[in-house]
């Protein structure tokens, strides 16, 4: 791939096993395990290489693999780059490139309002005064978090935490944004914040993005390549349109109706998913649906007709029933984009 | 910029947020300072049993200013990086002081340094009015033993720091590193003449406390304070002090840096 040398995040044959010492309930489990312990080879990552949003279930390696990228984790075995260095060294240079935000974890110091953390972040990544400033001021207009920086953390919301959160984390200017869960808990329009966000900085600094989410909705915004792991394995890296296209060959019309269509009717059209009085959804092949739109539209009782795609959780839902090891190929695209 | 000195640099608002975090602590840290007046007890025990008759060249006066440098040297030199470390490796949130482009050990050491002068704020003002009561003439005011006291005291401090860091970091590999600490703190209850003057022990015990590091993190320090060592005897328990320091300093350091291989990152 000639564009290799461009990407900011290389990541070859990457596994990680944690050690997990285990050891069953009760009293005489208790005593056996001070003399004799067990422990189990728990492989959260293996052998998953790409050359960028991270979809995937409740331990499928996202979190692990995020780690390792930002240089918390020491990898079992594999090649990992970021911008350059190699994560794990952790040198000052690659750590002020990068931040790592994570839903669950907060670095806002707890007692103390969030401008103390601003301040701390501004001497420890040596950020100058008017760079400062001005980094702030971006912040705050984006974020809207003037009015709530001073006040102690532990009395903010969860939303206005993440919010302050955010802003500590992008204070430096990094060019590489891990971000782990970051809408997790959040009400939806918090959640809507928090994306328009995270694409609007994207857009003003062209700093790549590394998301990781279980919410459809934060990869649906934001990410224009997706990968998706399971039990640790690669199992897709491209398109969100020719990721859906491939595990779900199929679009949605969705018809409202002035009179109740015929069930037989429609079924010679295509998959009828519901149907009543005022509204049906039809599922139709892709090559099918130009023909199928023009059968309906013809039909006098329609009034209004939309295409659409399957919903994601519905893609993902599919794509997770398979056997982890089986990849998605078909429809993958052509280009990646970095 | 190399980053030690960038670290310097920044090490003045680490200390200005570490002082405004120890101010939202203080009723915490107020109450971690009272389960640390061991040299209280240990003073009304001893002064009733010099009642009587000295013991050695231990008055009644000699106890006082003894344990009251005690409570002093303890209160500024004392560390809960143990315990905090403990918690951080456990919890997973050493990961966010490990995204940080400065050593978490010097954040670490800005935090227990800034919490220093409220702990001096409460615990001075008792020591000097027990001292100004009894014993307070047998304080140093000459600039010399004063100048070993303060580099003394650092000294006592570093080790005190780096020894936590090194016990600290035994939470990468163990499930907890406080049942160590556990095991440090009953060596220093004995040897480090926190609640006996090394002076008093039996001549062996003696030999042995002067080998092992627990006297140079609080007796050396209390015993230049109050003038039982001479200048002499002073300077080369300080080089021994400071090159314990630097020994414990570098173990800490390797340990660290062998344990951050082994953190796994849980809980986030």
């Amino acid at each position: 791939m000639a564009q290799a040398p461009l990407y900011s995040i290389e990541v070859k044959g990457l596994s990680k096993v944690y050690r997990v010492h285990e050891r069953e309930a009760g009293l005489a489990a208790a005593l056996r395990s001070v003399f004799r312990r067990r422990y189990k080879a728990v492989h959260a990552v293996e052998d998953l290489s790409f050359s960028i949003g991270f979809l995937g279930p409740n331990g499928a390696g996202k979190t692990t693999t995020l780690k390792v990228l930002s240089g918390l984790l020491h990898p079992t075995s594999g090649d990992v780059r970021v911008s350059g260095h190699v994560p794990q060294r952790r040198e000052a240079d690659f750590l002020k490139r990068i931040t790592l935000v994570m839903g669950q974890k907060q670095q806002l110091l707890w007692d103390l309002p969030p401008v103390e953390t601003f301040s701390l972040n501004r001497a420890i990544y040596g950020i100058s005064g008017p760079a400062f400033k001005a980094t702030m001021a971006e912040l705050e207009e984006l974020l809207d978090i003037a009015r709530i920086s001073s006040k102690p953390t532990r009395q903010l919301s969860l939303g206005e935490r993440m919010k302050c959160e955010l802003a500590a984390a992008l204070l430096h200017q990094p060019e590489v944004l891990f971000l782990d869960e970051p809408t997790i808990g959040l009400d939806v329009s918090m959640q809507l914040g928090v994306r328009e966000f995270i694409r609007r900085y994207n857009e003003r600094h062209g700093a790549t993005v590394v998301l990781t989410s279980h919410y459809m909705d934060d990869v649906a915004a934001l990410c224009p390549r997706v990968i998706i792991i399971d039990q640790g394995r690669l199992r897709y890296d491209g398109d969100l349109p020719a990721l859906v296209r491939s595990v779900r060959p199929h679009k949605r019309i969705a018809l409202r109706t002035s009179a109740p269509l015929d069930r037989a009717a429609l079924e010679r059209i295509g998959g009828v998913l519901e149907l009543d009085p005022a509204r049906a959804v039809l599922q139709v092949p892709q090559d099918a649906l130009r023909e199928a739109v023009g059968h309906l539209l013809a039909r006098p009782e329609v009034t209004d007709l939309t295409v659409e795609d399957p919903p994601l959780e519905e893609v993902m839902r599919e794509l997770f029933s398979h056997k982890a090891d089986e990849p998605v190929t078909a429809g993958g695209p052509e280009e990646k984009d970095a | 910029m190399s980053a030690f000195s960038r670290a310097l640099q920044a090490y003045p608002t680490l200390l200005r947020v570490g002082f405004a975090g120890a101010l939202a602590y203080r009723a915490e840290l107020l109450i971690w300072m009272l389960t640390t007046t061991m040299p209280l007890v240990s003073l009304a025990l001893w002064t009733a049993v010099a009642e009587s008759a000295p013991i050695g060249r231990f008055g009644a006066a000699e106890f006082t200013a003894y344990f009251m440098a005690a409570l002093i040297v303890r209160q500024l030199t004392g560390s809960w990086l143990v315990w905090e470390m403990n918690m951080d490796i456990r919890s997973g949130s050493l990961s966010q002081r490990l995204l940080k482009p400065i050593h978490p050990l010097f954040v670490y050491s800005a935090e227990n340094l800034a919490a220093i002068p409220l702990r001096a704020l409460l615990c001075v003002p008792i020591a000097a009015l027990a001292l100004a009561a009894a014993g307070g003439e047998r304080f140093q005011a000459a600039p010399a033993p004063l100048a070993i006291f303060a580099a003394a005291l650092l000294g006592a401090w570093l080790l005190n720091f780096f020894t936590m860091a090194l016990i600290g970091s035994l939470a990468f590999v163990m499930e907890s590193s406080t049942a160590v600490f556990q095991l440090y703190l009953a060596g220093f209850m004995i040897f480090a003449g926190y609640l006996v003057p090394i002076e008093l022990f039996p001549p062996a015990l003696r030999e042995i406390a002067a080998v092992l590091p627990f006297r140079y993190t609080l007796a050396f320090p209390v015993e230049v304070l109050i003038g039982l060592s001479g200048p002499r005897a002073a300077l080369r328990d300080l080089a021994v002090q400071w090159a314990y320091a630097a020994a414990t300093a570098a173990t800490a350091l390797w340990a660290w840096r062998a344990g951050v291989r082994r953190f796994a990152a849980f809980g986030g």
